[in-house]
This record gives structure tokens, C-alpha cells and sequence, in this order.
């Protein structure tokens, strides 16, 4: 038969479709969420920068850091910043399981999957109200 | 490389409803991949019903009703139709998996099937495995020794054969490493569940006694360290085989040898 195309057929074959087809699953989730904060936490470390050198610098650089986190907007965003920093400790801790060649059964690793979204929800919240109670 | 977003040549189409077939009372509606290399379409989702009082179990049973009575230009690998051969594997629904062990009742209708994901098609729901099968031979799938061969056979105890299970069974149907993210990003450099998992099979059998000069090959950022411990290899599996834990212990070795 002849060819139609030009091109040889190895450059026109295309590409079978990938993540827009492939379901999740909560290890797949897991792993995106470990990257995704991984990048975030870059971000968070900013604001971290921010109120040191805040408070390096002199009171006025401190009270205006500080109403800024302190805002509602400023309170919801050290929220979320609170739980990705817990959630990419509990990716952390769930590839130290990993690593050391454990929990690989199909119930063990959605368990630690599912888990460390749990576990970092619950431990964002038990901090904040903490710091409410301390403060 | 990271690309989300099919090239412009892959992007799919809606395709053909094809015709119900006469007189069926219990229809299954499916979905499936096509794409013909001899026109310069891009490729589409064609849909079909398939009379499951005149149709067998599996998805597979499926595709050859579609095949036989329907439209013959429905292009597929299959072979043994009982799991061994690993030709049939494709995407149904989400997940790779053998056509000829997954049933239908399985699967919430309609039963959407597209080749093993990121990778080059041939035709319909053959994919291009070149590069996986040559990713497979560069870890030398067979068994090294430097000791002169014994009379009768290497002996290996009954111990040692047993670290075998799991790994031996594998019939290379590529389920897993086109199921894993970080093989369609780094298909080219990362070798593979599939891959990592035979080498793991050569280095933990006690006959062989390349372990260090197999070990040499891996010890590098992308043929064994792009693995993220995603899962979807051991998911995906259809022998219930786990790449990633053979993975796991790849990388321990790497870390035993050291110290």
C-alpha cells in the first residue's frame, strides 16, 4: 500500500494518551502531593526569611511582619503553610518506611498513603489550637 | 521530559458509533482507541456494542466479538487468552491490564480502552515496545558465572530458589512500566519497573555471580533512582508481581555494598 504521508512512519506515530486517562490512586496522590509541597515549602521558607529578618532589623520591621501574619489572610496562609510542611514530613517519613523495604503490600502502602494526609490534617489543626491555647 | 499535554499529532478525537448488532437484549457499550497509520488522521474514540449473550467473559472475548462481527479493522494484539503471554495488555478503564483476564463485569460500563499509555502506536491497540524490550536486554537476563559449569546443573537450595518467587513469573507484557509517571517522563533513561525487577531477579539469584558488575550498570540517577515509589507498577501487575519492593531492595543492595 502506499504511503500517504511524507514523513516516515516512525515520526507520525503518535503518542498513546497517559495521566489524562490513568486512574488514581492514593500512592499516585501521595507521591504528587510529595513533590507538589516539596515546591511550596520553598515558598514557605520565604516567609520564614521574612520574619527573622524582620526582626533583625528593628520594631517597626517586626510590628508590621507581624500584622501581616497576624491578619486573617496572613493567619490562613501560615494555615496552609503548616500543613504542607507536616504533609511533606509524612511523605518523608512514609519513604523512610519505604526505603527500608517495608509496607509494599497492596494494604500497607494505601494505608501509609491515605495516612499521611490524615496524619498531617490532624497534626496541622492539634498545632494551631495548641498555639491558640499557648499564646 | 515532563510533557502533560499530548503532541499536537496524538491529540484524540470523537470517532464512530458503530451499528448495535441485531436482536441483543444485553448490550455493553465500549470505547475504544483507534488510529490507522494509513490515513493522516489523528486518532479517535470509536464506540461499540457488544452482545454479551453471544459474547465470552473477558474483555478480550470482547474485542474479538467486536473483531469478528462488527469491524475487522480492529487491530490488536492477543495470543494465549489465558495470561501467560502478556500480548493483550492495554489500557481498560483506567488501568493496564491483560484483555484476556480482565472481566468485563469488572469494569463499570462503558469499558473505555486505550493502548498501554505513553508510548508510540502502531495501529489501534498495538503499542511500539522496541525501546522496552532493549531496556530489558541491557540488564543481560540470563545467567553469569565465571565458575567453571558443573557436570550436571547449578544447584541452588531450596531457600535460595524461593527468593526467586515473585520475580520469575513476570512475562514482560509491559503493564508496569507504562503504568508508571516517571517512565513516561524518563521512559528513555529510567529503565523501568518491568526491567528493574528482572535485574533484581538476576541479582538475587544465588547461582549468579555478576551481582557487582550488574549492580555497576544500575548505579546511576536515571536507570534505577527515577523510581518514586508511585505504586502504580505493583497496581497494574496483572501476576500480582511488585516492582517497586524489588526496586526497594535494588536500591538496599546499592546501600549494603557500600558499607
Amino acid at each position: 500500500m502506499a504511503d500517504p504521508s511524507p514523513i516516515p512512519l516512525e515520526q507520525r506515530r503518535p503518542l498513546s494518551p497517559h495521566l489524562e486517562i490513568y486512574k488514581w490512586s492514593p500512592t499516585m496522590a501521595a507521591s504528587i502531593a510529595h513533590r507538589a509541597t516539596g515546591v511550596a515549602l520553598y515558598f514557605g521558607t520565604l516567609l520564614l526569611v521574612y520574619y527573622l529578618v524582620a526582626a533583625a532589623d528593628d520594631v517597626h520591621s517586626f510590628n508590621f511582619a507581624s500584622a501581616i501574619f497576624g491578619s486573617f489572610l496572613g493567619q490562613l496562609v501560615l494555615f496552609g503553610y503548616t500543613f504542607v510542611l507536616l504533609l511533606h514530613v509524612m511523605g518523608g517519613l512514609r519513604h523512610a518506611i519505604w526505603d527500608a523495604g517495608k509496607g509494599f503490600d497492596p494494604e500497607a502502602r494505601d494505608k501509609l498513603a491515605i495516612g499521611s494526609f490524615a496524619a498531617a490534617a490532624i497534626l496541622t489543626v492539634l498545632l494551631w489550637i495548641v498555639s491558640f491555647i499557648l499564646r | 521530559m515532563v510533557e502533560f499535554a499530548l503532541p499536537k499529532n496524538s491529540v484524540v478525537g470523537l470517532g464512530k458509533t458503530w451499528p448495535k448488532p441485531a436482536n441483543a437484549k444485553r448490550l455493553t457499550e465500549f470505547r475504544i482507541y483507534r488510529w490507522n497509520p494509513d490515513d493522516n488522521r489523528n486518532p479517535s474514540i470509536d464506540t461499540y456494542y457488544v452482545d454479551r449473550d453471544d459474547c465470552g467473559p473477558m474483555v478480550l472475548d470482547a474485542l474479538l466479538f467486536i473483531k469478528n462481527k462488527i469491524d475487522p479493522t480492529l487491530t490488536l494484539r492477543r495470543s494465549c487468552r489465558e495470561g501467560i503471554c502478556g500480548s493483550c495488555a492495554m489500557n481498560i478503564d483506567g488501568e493496564n491490564t491483560l484483555a484476556c483476564t480482565k472481566a468485563i463485569d469488572d469494569v463499570k460500563a462503558p469499558v473505555k480502552i486505550n493502548p498501554l499509555p505513553h508510548m508510540p502506536v502502531v495501529k489501534d491497540l498495538v503499542p511500539d515496545l522496541t525501546v522496552f524490550y532493549a531496556q530489558h536486554a541491557s540488564i543481560e537476563p540470563w545467567l553469569k558465572t565465571e565458575t567453571p559449569a558443573p557436570e550436571k546443573e547449578w544447584l541452588q537450595s531450596p531457600d535460595d530458589r524461593s527468593k526467586l518467587d515473585g520475580l520469575y513469573e513476570c512475562i514482560l507484557c509491559a503493564c508496569c512500566s507504562t503504568s508508571c509517571p516517571s517512565y513516561w517522563w524518563n521512559g528513555e533513561r529510567y529503565l523501568g519497573p518491568s526491567a528493574l525487577l528482572q535485574a533484581y531477579r538476576w541479582l538475587i539469584d544465588s547461582r549468579d555471580e555478576a551481582t557487582g558488575e550488574r549492580l555497576d550498570y544500575l548505579e546511576d540517577p536515571f536507570r534505577l533512582y527515577r523510581c518514586h515509589t508511585i505504586m502504580n507498577c505493583a497496581r497494574a501487575c496483572p501476576k500480582g508481581l511488585n516492582p517497586a519492593k524489588a526496586i526497594a531492595e535494588i536500591k538496599n543492595m546499592m546501600i549494603d555494598r557500600q558499607a
